[in-house]
């Protein structure tokens, strides 16, 4: 019984003691001229749904949820913040060339497609970031001709 | 700590300066040879250095291509992360100014591509294996290569999708062993 209460103080007082350890918070309240939804003419429900479902991971500024204040989700989202950017940021879009976005582009379908962004970590707490088939499918449709006029 | 960071950050910066003074005298021969490499290209003959830059991407794009022939996905893990530093050192200078910026976007594209075959299932590796072909028949529109390419193609991957090889025969890499001669030869480089 003893060591369990040990246990459990040290796990507090571990868990409190990482609450003070900084995280990188990705915020920015200006939305740079690059960005995707201001080169192209996006129709508004899939700004909306780009601005839902992607936005969070893979631009400059991210709605955080409350929870993510309090660690270790704030170390996990952090990272997968950093990966989601370096792979495709929406604010820097019109910075590609027209061959990576070209290929960009080709990677958003192929990854809605398999259903393989969102994240299910992310649309398993993000109920509305999920693709409906028909969103899926407008989406695509959409990357799609956009790709073809690039 | 910071102070520490600080103190490395000025000697590194001193080291470097160091560096670019030293680096100096020796711009003007670069520009000679820069010249000497533009003249070459006139005649039609590139320097061997330009060909092996080209040269070295290509053997190491067959590599991958053949690894993904041969269903093999540790193998074009290891290629791909080959291909992509390959790709990152390819040195575009001696190229004309337009040349050089398609080159880079070229590099650019294909580097992320490989890094990604470096850690993917073979589906994926696959995928942008399609990519990284268009980008190194781009290339080599450009850098031109000694040996003779072939253009090969396979209408059934994805809507249709090539790749090059140092032979006509067709062996599949987007397939595999499931239909290893599925695809035709289109075109003769070179």
């Amino acid at each position: 019984m003893k060591i369990l209460k040990i246990i459990a103080i040290i796990a507090l007082v571990g868990f409190v003691g990482i609450q003070f350890i900084p995280t990188e918070r990705n915020q920015s309240y200006t939305v740079p001229e690059t960005d995707f939804m201001l080169v192209h003419n996006v129709p508004e429900t899939i700004q909306k749904k780009l601005q839902v479902s992607c936005y969070d991971c893979h631009s400059n500024n991210t709605q955080y949820p409350w929870y993510n204040k309090i660690q270790p989700a704030a170390w996990f989202l952090e990272d997968h913040i950093k990966e989601g950017k370096a792979e495709l940021n929406f604010n820097e879009w019109d910075s590609l060339s027209s061959r990576r976005k070209s290929s960009k582009l080709r990677s958003i379908i192929k990854q809605i497609e398999s259903g393989e962004m969102p994240l299910d970590s992310y649309t398993l707490i993000h109920k509305d970031a999920k693709f409906s088939e028909a969103e899926a499918e407008e989406l695509i449709n959409f990357i799609t001709q956009l790709k073809d006029s690039l | 700590m910071t102070v520490g960071i600080l103190v490395m950050t000025l000697t590194l910066t001193a080291i470097s300066c160091k560096d670019g003074k030293k680096d100096e005298p020796a711009a003007p021969m670069s520009n000679e040879m820069y010249q000497e490499s533009m003249d070459d290209k006139d005649d039609m003959a590139m320097s061997d250095n330009q060909d092996a830059k080209a040269e070295a991407i290509l053997k190491d794009y067959f590599n991958l291509k053949d690894a993904l022939v041969g269903d093999d996905n540790d193998k074009a893990k290891e290629l791909g992360a080959t291909l992509a530093s390959t790709f990152g050192n390819f040195d575009a200078s001696s190229y004309s100014d337009s040349e050089q910026q398609e080159l880079k976007d070229i590099m650019e594209d294909a580097t992320e591509h490989a890094e990604h075959i470096s850690e993917s299932d073979i589906a994926h590796q696959r995928e942008h294996f399609k990519i990284i072909s268009k980008d190194v028949t781009d290339m080599v529109a450009i850098t031109g290569t000694e040996n003779t390419l072939y253009q090969l193609f396979c209408p059934m991957y994805d809507g249709g999708s090539n790749w090059l090889s140092m032979s006509k025969d067709v062996k599949n890499p987007y397939y595999g062993s499931k239909m290893l001669t599925c695809g035709e030869m289109q075109k003769e480089i070179n």
